[in-house]
């Protein structure tokens, strides 16, 4: 694997093998010190057109616990021609060595631009592209599922069986997309839920179910809940009345969470709109898995960092 | 000048040599000037009338880094062309006489083709009130073409008052059908898709409703319309529908839509985006099911011509727009005449006659007739060739179809009675310019 651009590139050995590298890579975390020498020597480049701290930190963090030289470059704001300066910042970082690049755009299919560009020869990793894809957010979804799930006695196993509903922005979500070819590559079932306008209008070729009924889809028991973050301009934009609507009809109340079956879990994959897509109560719950997500973001950022740069996978070029 | 054509093939399938003396075809050359004549042997090759594009973008005035009329005109000549629309998307905008009367003296000094400038429908195509359309009209520039071609005339009212008031001159309003509303943000066609690549879609939808209301109101208003590019099967439908109900309405459909699917947006690679964006399977199938059935009258390339910085970027923040005037022909070959659905006499229309017809350009009506102004390419219809760059002759690059096999090649192209290309390229712009200059006043239809 030269680059992770897409969660649709991955088969299902592929999307297992870098599960159980960061089963790895989480115990280095329980260590007293968190670090390996692997990527020493290895330059990381965070590389964002957008604001996340969360997400920079992630990958930041991961970098640092293989010894890898992270540098973070924050190219927001350029607004007069952004896309020239996708090209000037990635010739300048390819000047500078870099091995690896973390990118986080605004623009879909930017991480595969720079990829296929020929301006730089690293690694890309995706971190985010406008509503395209989040491959690692899913990654980092599916390892947190396959942990509650089985535990200590996750390693080799995919997600076979495993009922997924998604719910919310579908439309827009860089997160369901990733997750959509994730999870049913690694044989779970998803079920896409939210209201009509946000849902795309068409979703011929997704492997997944579309329903529109928050309730039918809590009460057909799915073993997890994933609630999608939504974004203030969708508000502004009509896409639904108003908060208080959304709400009533596709938010995770604390009625809807204590219907689900005592093992299903919630999802989120952060910043969460508490009272908006998901009740305090829900966020909050036994059932959460808001922080393992954080946590196990960490681990699986640095499988994937070890599988782009170590030679694990195809020889780099 | 004199040139005599041997052994050429004429669209209708019959061989006869072509004589052209003093701008005009002629039956026989006369004996004073034929020892000073040019022969051209034409033998394989097919002689179409000269091509006419009713949407190019020249973008001079104002964008000179992407195209000028010069570059633009020797791009049209080398894909067969001897007369292009120019729009009016230009800085400052084609809303007056004296920018489209510009435009207009630079397309006869440089002599490669007639340049016909396209008048805006509102002023800056601000979509607010009307270009001064009379004065245009009436200028040496002659326009009979409006468009605000970019963007949509989508207030309705508008809409009307244009159709009405441009028919006092003759001209014909070019509608851009696309709802501005439904394509906020739109990047690609809309659909399965543009889900999965997480690009806004044009819905299909934006494009018909637009063609659906234009036809009623042209009807209502007894108006002429003039459709541009359509993109979809349920606007060729809506079309159809029109014009059995007898409503004057002309459409066009561009060489890309004719071959190109929304499946090359895949890479992301944005030489592929386009608006109206490059649509599915069926609708390219439509479409050229329309063009063979009349449905859709003419094929035009909306030449797109774009510096690289505008495409070398993420495909949200690239510009819209393919370059055309250099592959159109083959395109439409490769689309349309391989495939059996239109023969030569069938491009020698959708090409040259009946764009000629809709905007109103004199000299197209019968081809190769004795008397008439010769403009004439000869197309090698056996030729194939990778398309590259080095194909191109206009300032821009983002074609869709380097690195594609395309049939056939443009051998000659005569404008008026002189050559603008000889042997496969173009003749020297001194050249071309001195015979335009000796050829005017004898060639003007």
């Amino acid at each position: 694997m030269r680059h992770l651009l897409s969660t649709k590139d991955l088969s299902r050995d592929e999307a297992v093998a870098i599960l159980d590298i960061a089963e790895d890579m989480a115990d280095v975390a329980n260590r007293e010190v968190k670090k390996l020498p692997t990527l020493r020597g290895k330059t990381v480049v965070n590389l964002f057109f957008e604001d996340s701290t969360r997400t920079r930190v992630s990958f930041e963090v991961a970098a640092k616990r293989l010894s890898a030289d992270v540098i973070n470059f924050s190219a927001k704001g350029s607004s007069v021609s952004k896309g020239e300066s996708l090209k000037d910042t990635a010739q300048t970082l390819a000047a500078m060595g870099a091995d690896a690049v973390v990118i986080r755009h605004g623009a879909s299919g930017a991480p595969r631009v720079l990829a296929d560009s020929g301006w730089i020869d690293a690694g890309i990793v995706n971190a985010g592209d406008g509503t395209h894809e989040h491959p690692t957010q899913a990654l980092l979804d599916a390892f947190t599922i396959r942990k509650r799930l089985h535990g200590s006695a996750s390693r080799g196993r995919a997600l076979d069986g495993v009922t997924v509903a998604i719910v919310g922005d579908i439309l827009h979500s860089r997160v369901a997309r990733s997750n959509l070819w994730l999870l049913s590559t690694l044989g779970a079932s998803v079920q896409l839920v939210g209201p009509a306008t946000l849902l795309p209008v068409s979703t011929e070729g997704w492997p997944a179910t579309v329903t529109l009924d928050l309730d039918a889809a809590v009460d057909a028991g799915p073993d997890v809940v994933m609630m999608l973050r939504i974004q203030a301009e969708r508000m502004t934009a009509a896409f639904f009345p108003n908060a208080r609507e959304y709400s009533r009809q596709w938010g995770l109340d604390d009625e809807r969470v204590a219907r689900l079956p005592a093992a299903s879990m919630v999802m989120h994959p952060g910043p969460m709109n508490r009272g908006l897509e998901i009740s305090s109560g829900a966020a909050d719950s036994e059932r959460s898995t808001v922080l393992e997500q954080v946590a196990n973001g960490v681990s699986i950022r640095m499988a994937v960092l070890y599988h782009l740069l170590s030679g694990t996978g195809e020889a780099r070029a | 000048m004199s040139i005599r054509i041997i052994g050429a093939r004429l669209p209708d399938g019959t061989s006869r040599d072509l004589f052209i003396e003093n701008g005009r075809f002629v039956d026989q050359l006369s004996g004073s000037q034929s020892s000073g004549s040019q022969s051209i042997d034409a033998a394989g090759l097919i002689a179409l009338p000269g091509l006419v594009d009713l949407h190019t973008h020249l973008r001079e005035p104002g964008f000179e880094q992407s195209e000028t009329v010069l570059t633009g005109s020797r791009a049209a000549a080398i894909g067969g062309f001897t007369a292009v629309f120019a729009m009016a998307n230009t800085l400052p905008v084609q809303d007056t006489a004296s920018v489209v009367e510009q435009v207009q003296a630079f397309g006869q000094q440089h002599g490669y083709v007639t340049v016909r400038p396209i008048g805006a429908v509102t002023a800056g195509l601000a979509g607010q009130q009307l270009s001064e359309i009379g004065a245009m009209a009436q200028s040496r520039a002659h326009v009979r073409v409006f468009s605000d071609d970019g963007h949509c005339v989508h207030d309705a009212l508008l809409m009307r008052r244009a159709l009405e008031y441009v028919t006092t001159f003759g001209g014909v309003v070019a509608q851009h059908a696309q709802d501005p509303r439904l394509t906020l943000g739109a990047q690609m066609n809309e659909g399965a898709l543009s889900n999965e690549l997480g690009l806004a879609g044009w819905p299909a939808v934006a494009e018909e409703s637009i063609i659906a209301r234009d036809v009623l109101l042209a009807q209502h208003v007894g108006a002429r319309l003039h459709v541009c590019h359509v993109s979809t099967a349920g606007s060729a439908d809506v079309i159809r529908w029109a014009k059995a109900r007898g409503v004057d309405v002309t459409a066009e459909v561009t060489p890309h839509h004719l071959l190109l699917t929304e499946e090359l947006a895949r890479s992301y690679d944005s030489r592929f985006k386009v608006n109206p964006p490059l649509r599915r399977d069926e609708d390219v199938l439509a479409l050229r099911e329309a063009l063979a059935d009349g449905t859709i009258d003419i094929v035009a390339t909306d030449h797109a011509p774009h510096p690289v910085e505008a495409k070398d970027c993420a495909w949200g923040e690239a510009a819209n727009g393919m370059v055309g005037l250099e592959s159109a022909l083959s395109v439409v070959h490769a689309a349309v005449v391989e495939s059996g659905m239109l023969d030569w006499s069938d491009v020698a229309r959708v090409l040259s006659s009946k764009p000629a017809e809709i905007g109103r350009l004199s000299g197209y009506d019968s081809a190769f007739a004795i008397g008439s102004p010769a403009n004439l390419t000869l197309y090698d219809p056996a030729a194939s060739r990778t398309f590259s760059v080095n194909d191109l002759r206009g300032k821009g690059v983002n074609s869709p179809y380097l690195g594609r096999q395309l049939p056939g090649r443009v051998i000659t192209t005569i404008h008026n009675g002189y050559l603008t290309v000889s042997d496969g390229e173009l003749v020297d712009a001194d050249t071309v310019a001195k015979d335009a200059v000796a050829g005017n006043g004898g060639a003007h239809g």
